[in-house]
């Protein structure tokens, strides 16, 4: 073995395979070994919009440091797809270490200073097992098998790991450990190694739990309370849906008569889903639709309604890259302002803005609460890149905090009072009381109109009363802010450079930040936005402190920086945009150009 | 509320007067079909002893979706978006299905912008009483056919309809429903007796009713107004509806009437015109409506019935209990179920 110095838990390996070949299996099995050899490890899938055939790539990050940002180069490179490998090769360059599956791809070992090993995956597997299929599945297991060999996989974890996984299979298990050892011995027995990249343990990720963002999202809303969810298929969300299915089968269900304390519905189109959403958060129960961009402009004439009758619905988005169908498998923060105004005529609605794994849990639970107490839409936007890859996370918290279901009216507040108005600000905070159908009071009921309406609920065209019920609605999104989650601010002394981010662009600023420090010797501070409408008085001050704050998001409008502008209008100058988009998660590397002053949008 | 209090001469079963169903006053056209159909409404739930609280209003938009506010005043209403009134419903359904819907729409708000949430609602076997307040034309906005215009029809500006009309209870069995009926504004008896059995059934059940359109198509070759319904009605069954409430009184002979036996206990008494007609067969209700057709009939009364289909409370097992009732306590996974989830995680 020739090893002049080691890096260590500091790299990335890129596995270019085709989907629909079982490549995700062993892609996540060798992800859940690093973490529970407890090194900070991200994961990234980018995949087609395809079912099968076309390519896909996992890229796994080891970062000492927790870096989570998907890296566009990577030191290793796993190759087992022809379809991709005339792209793939392009990526070799002096230093970069190629595993590839030899026998089934030509690659032209040229590239100086790069470093080799072909390991005849296909072989490997065609000459062990009888079966097709299992062939295909098993020729990506002896990948992990190879990887765990030349970077020091535990092998033990790994074993653990595949034992886990496969824990009501015994016979999947058994044939996954063999794939395993026929990789690891052919490395062992054959191959010299070569590179300086090398896994050991660590403890940093040794209690973490491993799901997505739409898994958390999902076990969100079971402990927000969720008891009806509607939905309609799409990428990225629909996963969510259907873990909010499955958790709803584990914990929601009578045992004995089989009953179901959760009401989920795949309807036949997102505005039928939105549609039963609104009726059950009008009838009283904690309703949601989850859905991606192309949901929310189908959506957008009943949030309207939502929004001018004041009906409590919480909507979620995983968004994708637009516009139209876009790039229906790539991240994006592309609906923000979509989101925020969504509807026509004035509209202003509240958004959660989740860039974490325990974010999305903890605000979509929240959403209800919000979306109740203020009787009005609450978007959760999510993104692919938090939605649909997998994550690592310090355990979710359980929730215990009463519901907050908001000014609802009984039969027996209603004994107490002689009249009321549905839209009458009796608290002076903009929130009106509303009553439930089914509420045995003749004074119970009103009626729900989205035509021009007064405090009593009653039809009007006048212009007065429009103006009045329009304007104490504005009043009670405007008050919102002290009920929502504050933003998260990160200060330095001395700095008077800032950024402002919002969901998963912070972990691109978190790298560009150090790196700024490091090796730039610029200080800089940091606010990143949970909700929307602003806190007003934070970012008023954050802005204050600063020369310049750079407004960091991935979208090609600067679509948060043009909210920021008009609501800190005086302060606008200091706002610079830093807004891009390429359907990739941000790089560091854009924010670091940016603040240089160097070409930044052209990279 | 649930205690039934003695009815007096005044009064029903639930204690309530005739005027403890009222709406506002209707501003619709004076001789509106629509109108007379509310008032079926109010007399059909009278009739039935319903607790106002325990109807839920709902409507879309167009005349026919206005009429919610011309009746039970004491009932939650919800005039919501155009043609998603059923989507709509399906919410307050899953949110409470203890509640009964009553959906007005039009042949506009059905037929066209609507037609996918009818289509699905009837798949779905989503609790309401879908009634379609049908004159082939699109009233609020001055005369427009609509997708029930029969073809070749001519509008109040004389224009032809160019294409076919859509059959919303042929459609409405084409779609799997399970209570299908078509009645006329004009036929008061009928369209009650409709209407307290659609209550009684328990799932999503369509009631087609024509209703003209006095300002823009009532007019001499109209096919949706009152002379052309006078004379084309042909209602296939004499109906009699008896509440889950009252004994049958049998005062007719075996072989002339069919017995059909509603969800809430309820009868419908079919007692037999000129001819006997099956509803409970798809088939013999698709050929006999279109036979009518052929003919220049306009075939009223329960048209398809299928007892069968169940309840969408209970295609997604829901609790007896609201699940707009439940608590934290009730929704949460506990402490040691949380554990487990997360231990799955690792």
């Amino acid at each position: 073995m020739v090893e002049t110095h080691k890096i260590i838990n500091n790299f990335s390996v890129k596995i270019a395979t085709a989907n629909g070949t079982g490549s995700q299996s062993a892609n996540n099995i060798f992800f859940k070994t690093l973490v529970r050899m407890g090194i900070p490890t991200s994961a990234k899938n980018l995949f087609p919009s395809n079912i099968q055939g076309l390519p896909t790539w996992f890229i796994v990050r080891a970062s000492s440091k927790g870096y989570q940002t998907m890296r566009r180069e990577s030191e290793i490179l796993v190759l087992v797809n022809r379809g991709s490998l005339v792209q793939d090769l392009k990526e070799i360059k002096k230093g970069t270490v190629v595993l590839y599956d030899q026998g089934l791809l030509q690659v032209p070992e040229d590239v100086e200073g790069a470093i080799y090993y072909g390991i005849p995956f296909s072989k490997l597997a065609r000459e062990n097992y009888d079966k097709p299929r299992l062939r295909t599945i098993l020729t990506n297991v002896t990948y992990v098998g190879a990887l765990a060999a030349i970077f020091n996989l535990d092998k033990q974890t790994l074993t653990d790991v595949i034992k886990d996984t496969f824990s009501k299979k015994p016979k999947v298990v058994d044939a996954n450990l063999k794939a395993i050892d026929l990789g690891y011995d052919f490395v062992k027995e054959n191959l010299d190694k070569k590179d300086v990249y090398h896994y050991e343990h660590d403890t940093q990720t040794k209690d973490h739990v491993i799901l997505e963002g739409n898994q958390a999202t999902a076990l969100g809303a079971i402990m927000g309370g969720c008891t009806v969810a509607a939905w309609y298929p799409i990428t990225p969300a629909s996963s969510m849906s259907e873990t909010i299915e499955k958790y709803a089968s584990r914990i929601r269900v009578d045992d004995k008569t089989g009953k179901r304390k959760l009401a989920i519905v795949q309807a036949e189109d997102e505005i039928s889903a939105i549609g039963m959403a609104i009726g059950a958060g009008w009838a009283g129960a904690r309703a949601m639709t989850g859905t991606s961009g192309p949901g929310i402009s189908l959506m957008g004439e009943f949030i309207g309604l939502a929004y001018y009758t004041e009906i409590p619905v919480v909507i979620v988005n995983v968004q994708r890259v637009g516009p139209s169908t876009g790039l229906p498998t790539r991240t994006q923060q592309a609906d923000i302002q979509l989101c925020a105004f969504a509807s026509h005529g004035d509209t202003r609605h509240i958004c959660l803005y989740p860039g974490t794994i325990e974010e999305a849990y903890e605000l979509t639970a929240k959403s209800f609460d919000i979306a109740e107490r203020f009787q009005t839409p609450v978007f959760v936007l999510t993104d692919l890149e938090l939605g649909m890859n997998l994550w690592t996370s310090k355990p979710l918290k359980y929730i215990d905090t009463p519901f907050d279901r908001g000014k609802v009216l009984t039969a027996k507040d209603l004994d107490q009072m002689k009249d009321w108005g549905r839209y009458a600000d009796k608290d002076g905070d903009g929130i009106c009381y509303r009553t439930l159908p089914g509420t045995p009071h003749p004074l119970a009921a009103y009626f729900t109109r989205g035509t021009g309406h007064d405090e009593k609920a009653n039809y009007t065209e006048n212009n007065e009363d429009y103006r009045r019920i329009l304007m104490r609605v504005k009043k009670k999104i405007d008050l919102s802010p002290s009920y929502l989650p504050k933003p998260i601010i990160e200060d330095e002394k001395g700095a008077k450079i800032g950024f402002i981010s919002v969901g998963t662009t912070h972990y691109a600023v978190v790298e560009a930040r150090d790196e700024l420090k490091e090796k730039h010797n610029i200080k800089t501070k940091y606010l990143r936005v949970l909700s929307y409408p602003f806190h007003e008085e934070s970012i008023r001050s954050f802005i204050e402190s600063c020369d310049k704050v750079y407004v960091v998001e991935q979208n090609r409008d600067a679509q948060l920086a043009g909210m920021l502008k008009l609501d800190f209008e005086a302060l606008a100058l200091r706002l610079k945009t830093c807004a891009y988009s390429d359907g990739l998660p941000m790089r560091p590397g854009i924010i670091i150009d940016r603040v240089l002053g160097k070409p930044w949008e052209i990279n | 509320m649930s205690d039934t209090p003695t009815p007096t001469p005044n009064t029903n079963r639930a204690g309530l007067t005739r005027k403890d169903y009222g709406g506002h006053p209707s501003t619709l056209c004076s001789g509106c079909g629509h109108n007379s159909i509310t008032n079926g409404i109010i007399a059909a739930c009278y009739d039935l002893g319903l607790h106002p609280h325990q109807v839920v209003k709902l409507s879309g938009i167009g005349c026919s979706s206005k009429t919610p506010t011309y009746f039970m005043n004491r009932s939650h209403g919800f005039n919501t978006v155009h043609g998603r009134m059923p989507s709509i419903a399906t919410g307050v359904e899953l949110a409470n299905h203890t509640l009964t819907n009553l959906g007005v729409s039009g042949d506009g708000d059905s037929a066209s912008i609507g037609i996918g949430q009818f289509v699905h609602a009837i798949r779905r076997n989503t609790k309401l009483v879908y009634i379609i307040e049908n004159n082939g034309t699109y009233g609020l906005t001055k005369g427009q056919f609509s997708a029930t215009a029969d073809h070749e029809a001519l509008d109040h500006y004389k224009n032809v309809n160019k294409y076919q009309a859509l059959d919303l209870c042929e459609t409405a069995i084409i779609c799997g429903a399970s209570f299908v009926a078509r009645s006329f504004s004009g036929d008061r008896k009928q369209m009650g007796e409709l209407i307290k059995a659609a209550i009684a059934h328990g799932g999503c059940a369509i009631i087609d009713i024509i209703s003209p359109c006095v300002t823009f198509n009532d007019h001499p070759e109209s096919t949706k107004s009152y002379a052309y319904m006078k004379e084309h009605d042909f209602p296939l069954q004499e109906l009699g509806f008896v509440p889950s409430f009252e004994e049958i009184q049998v005062d007719y002979n075996p072989g002339e009437a069919r017995n059909v036996k509603l969800h809430d206990g309820s009868h419908l008494i079919l007692k037999k015109l000129k001819e006997d007609y099956d509803p409970t067969s798809r088939l013999n209700a698709l050929k006999t409506i279109d036979a009518a057709k052929q003919e220049n009939h306009v075939l009223t009364g329960l048209v398809y019935y299928n007892q069968d289909i169940p309840s969408h409370a209970k295609l997604l097992s829901l609790p007896d209990k609201p699940l707009k009732d439940f608590t934290e306590k009730e929704l949460r996974p506990t402490k040691e179920e949380f554990e487990a989830i997360l231990k799955d995680l690792k």
